[in-house]
């Protein structure tokens, strides 16, 4: 090696430029604080040992890193053989999604679990449903959708809509909640048939945006901010949860507990989840999937093998909304009310970094990637004891959006590609035909 | 009727033929056949406008003058090229004849059975070469998937139309010699080995018409000579003929039966390989010399 600098003096080297950077960007940020006083004049406090605090942070952040890489650069990274089967996974996963509410149930009782359930398992696999459908858009045809959370949108106000229009039940609504939103998603795909790229993405956020400007604009049918809200409830198959001899908990002999009708929601989005995931491995294997792939990789040598790209692009786009809008619906029914401000870009954002996490492509990274963001972000709320710690006025949920900033470093330093980044093929000459 | 081939059995006929990209004229008025059964070879200096022809011909450039009449299957009926040039229709109904100028780029790959390959290369680098075959047999398997629904349900039709995709696919393989890297990604092949598979997926679609853009460049001299034998066998097969574009003469004089010639987008000869190696006018395009020169140096070579 030429480099004539040990690797303690280099990262003591690095260090020092790091805590210059933090220093630098945290001096008007971090260092004064401005409060209004009693005659509502604003008057400049420094921050000093909150200043430096920061700084030395930033210089031992980089110290660490630098440290570590220099430990690891000169080793060779060895790929693991493809193909490698891990099958014991997924089986596994599944079992603990089975068991989770039910667990939790019997552990904490009925009060308790509620917050359980509905935060870290509804939620949590609402997030997954919408990954995975956005995995088909993004992951498998490569078309960057910014503005997903429009078709999520149409399926929430189209079953709050039409549930008390039409006073048909849920189970006949969530597929037209699905059908409406892919038939937004086609109107979306047909403008945007010549994009790829930047160009696609600008157009698609503004569409984003548009669906949700309307929401609030639209003041006779949606209500505006206030929302839809007082349409039917999740039914089990007929039976309300609702208390007294008519609901689902008398007519089995129960006691009435809110916590059923979440189960019931968790056990219904789970089952759609794993529809959707169905049906995207299947695809992959199919003509159609594997043109959204070719379509990802080259869309001109498609063209010269004869595939119609612009179907290909829309089915892409109608199927990833189709999941998006039954995803809708389901908000709808946990959530109880549907306003504007629940469709943001923010959740376009949160849901393609839950795709671009996992892995594009990889349907196990991405549901993975869902409980990370979605899970680790909720956890924060329950980190109470911190307050023992740092004293009563703190709130950790106040630092969530930094650690995602965090862990989105973390990924791009340690895994660019996302967590799960090998590619299994679709076929493999060894099997045959699969 | 006399002739050679390509006018006697003609299956592509270009008809003045002429590309402008603003106030550059990239073709200029080229006519000429292609006939079936045939390997042409569309030769001529860096900028002749080969490649743009080929644009053309297969639909990712619109040309603003010119027609090109193509027939997959049986001669090439001048009568219905003229009946169908009045109607404004692309192609006829019987599907003997079709105007390509009118044609969008996936309709002639898909209905005129017309393939072609890119002179950079242009595979799906990140799916197994496997899949770049099979993907290149959508056409036949989308209908066999039931449009996807049989495939969702795992009908036995579309198992047995996957496996009959697949041993297509591990016939091509075994003829560009990859069978033993079908299972991994075509992006991390050879130069000679992409070159090679790119070919094989073109074929995989059965085509009527393969076009080839420059083949063999980047290919060490034991690969073009490979190549030319692939390409010879696929002509003698008799179901494909064969229109390339390629700079190694070496090639181009071995395996053509038909050589056209580029020069500044115009065609300057037109024949078989030994008429245009003689031609003074394709002489002075490669040497760079004018016409009456190279007629004088051709005269010196042959005493």
């Amino acid at each position: 090696m030429n480099d004539p600098l040990s690797p303690v003096s280099r990262a003591l080297k690095d260090g020092a430029i790091g805590a210059l950077i933090v220093g630098g960007l945290g001096f008007p940020v971090i260092l004064f604080r401005a409060d209004p006083d009693f005659n509502n004049v604003l008057a400049l406090h420094f921050r000093w040992p909150l200043y430096f605090i920061f700084v030395g942070i930033g210089f031992v952040l980089r110290f660490v890193l630098s440290l570590w890489n220099a430990r690891r650069a000169p080793k060779i990274e060895v790929h693991a053989a493809p193909g490698k089967k891990r099958g014991w996974l997924a089986p596994a996963g599944l079992a603990a999604l089975v068991a989770y509410p039910l667990l939790v149930l019997a552990l904490l009782g009925p009060l308790p679990a509620l917050k359980w359930v509905d935060t870290f398992g509804v939620q949590i696999l609402l997030y997954v449903l919408l990954g995975w459908g956005l995995n088909i858009t993004v992951g498998l045809a490569g078309l960057l959708d910014l503005g997903y959370v429009a078709f999520y949108a149409v399926g929430a106000y189209a079953y709050a809509l039409l549930a008390p229009l039409t006073g048909f039940g849920f189970w006949a609504l969530l597929p037209a909640c699905g059908l409406l939103a892919a038939a937004w998603g086609l109107c979306i795909g047909f403008p945007v048939l010549r994009l790829r790229g930047d160009y696609l993405a600008i157009v698609t956020l503004a569409f984003g945006e548009m669906v949700r400007i309307v929401a609030v604009n639209w003041d006779v049918v949606t209500h505006g901010e206030a929302g839809l809200f007082g349409y039917p409830g999740l039914t089990f198959f007929g039976l309300p949860f609702i208390p007294g001899p008519h609901g689902f908990d008398a007519h089995f002999g129960l006691k009435f507990a809110g916590v059923h009708k979440l189960i019931f929601l968790y056990y219904l989005i789970l089952a759609l989840a794993l529809f959707a995931n169905f049906v995207s491995i299947r695809l992959r294997r199919l003509p159609l999937g594997r043109a959204w792939e070719a379509l990802r990789e080259d869309e001109i040598a498609c063209r010269a093998l004869g595939l119609d790209t612009a179907n290909i692009k829309l089915t892409a786009f109608a199927l990833g909304a189709f999941f998006a809008g039954i995803a809708g619906c389901l908000f709808a029914l946990r959530q109880g009310v549907v306003t504007p401000s629940s469709f943001t870009f923010t959740e376009s954002a949160t849901i393609l970094a839950i795709v671009v996490l996992g892995g594009a492509g990889s349907q196990v990274g991405v549901a993975f990637a869902a409980a990370l963001i979605v899970g680790s972000s909720e956890l924060l709320r329950e980190l109470t004891f911190l307050k023992a710690v740092f004293g009563e006025s703190f709130d950790p949920t106040q630092y969530r959006m930094l650690l995602v900033g965090l862990a989105m470093v973390a990924m791009m330093n340690f895994r660019p590609r996302g967590l799960v980044s090998t590619r299994q093929p679709t076929i493999l000459l060894k099997d045959g035909a699969s | 009727m006399s002739g050679p081939r390509w006018i006697k059995e003609s299956m592509l006929r270009v008809d003045h033929l002429t590309m402008r990209f603003g106030g550059l004229t990239a073709v200029n008025d080229v006519s000429f056949s292609v006939g079936r059964g045939d390997i042409t070879a569309l030769i001529g200096p860096n900028g002749a406008g080969k490649t743009t022809l080929f644009n053309c011909l297969t639909g990712f450039y619109k040309p603003t003058v010119g027609r090109i009449g193509f027939s997959p299957v049986g001669a090439l009926d001048e009568a219905k090229i003229e009946t169908l040039t009045a109607t404004g229709r692309k192609y006829s109904r019987d599907g003997a004849v079709y105007l390509l100028e009118r044609m969008a780029n996936f309709e002639i790959a898909r209905k005129a059975r017309v393939a072609r390959t890119f002179q950079n290369i242009r595979l799906f680098a990140g799916m197994s070469v496997l899949e770049n075959l099979i993907v290149a047999q959508h056409l036949v398997l989308t209908p066999a998937s039931g449009y996807g629904f049989f495939g969702l349900i795992g009908l036995p039709s579309w198992r047995h139309a996957e496996r009959a995709a697949v041993s297509r696919a591990e016939k091509w393989l075994d003829r560009i010699g990859l069978t033993h890297r079908a299972d991994d990604l075509a992006g991390a092949l050879p130069y000679g080995d992409q070159r090679r598979l790119e070919i094989a997926r073109a074929m995989c679609g059965n085509p009527a018409l393969l076009c080839l853009d420059e083949p063999a460049a980047g290919l060490n001299a034991n690969e073009s000579h490979g190549l030319a034998a692939l390409l010879r066998e696929i002509r003698d097969e008799g179901e494909t003929s064969v229109l390339l574009i390629e700079h190694d003469m070496a090639v181009v004089m071995a395996i053509s039966d038909h050589v056209v010639v580029l020069d500044y987008g115009q065609k300057i000869a037109d024949g078989s390989p030994a008429e245009v190696r003689e031609n003074p006018a394709v002489i002075a395009a490669y040497l760079g010399v004018e016409e009456d020169e190279a007629e004088e140096l051709s005269g010196e070579a042959q005493p």
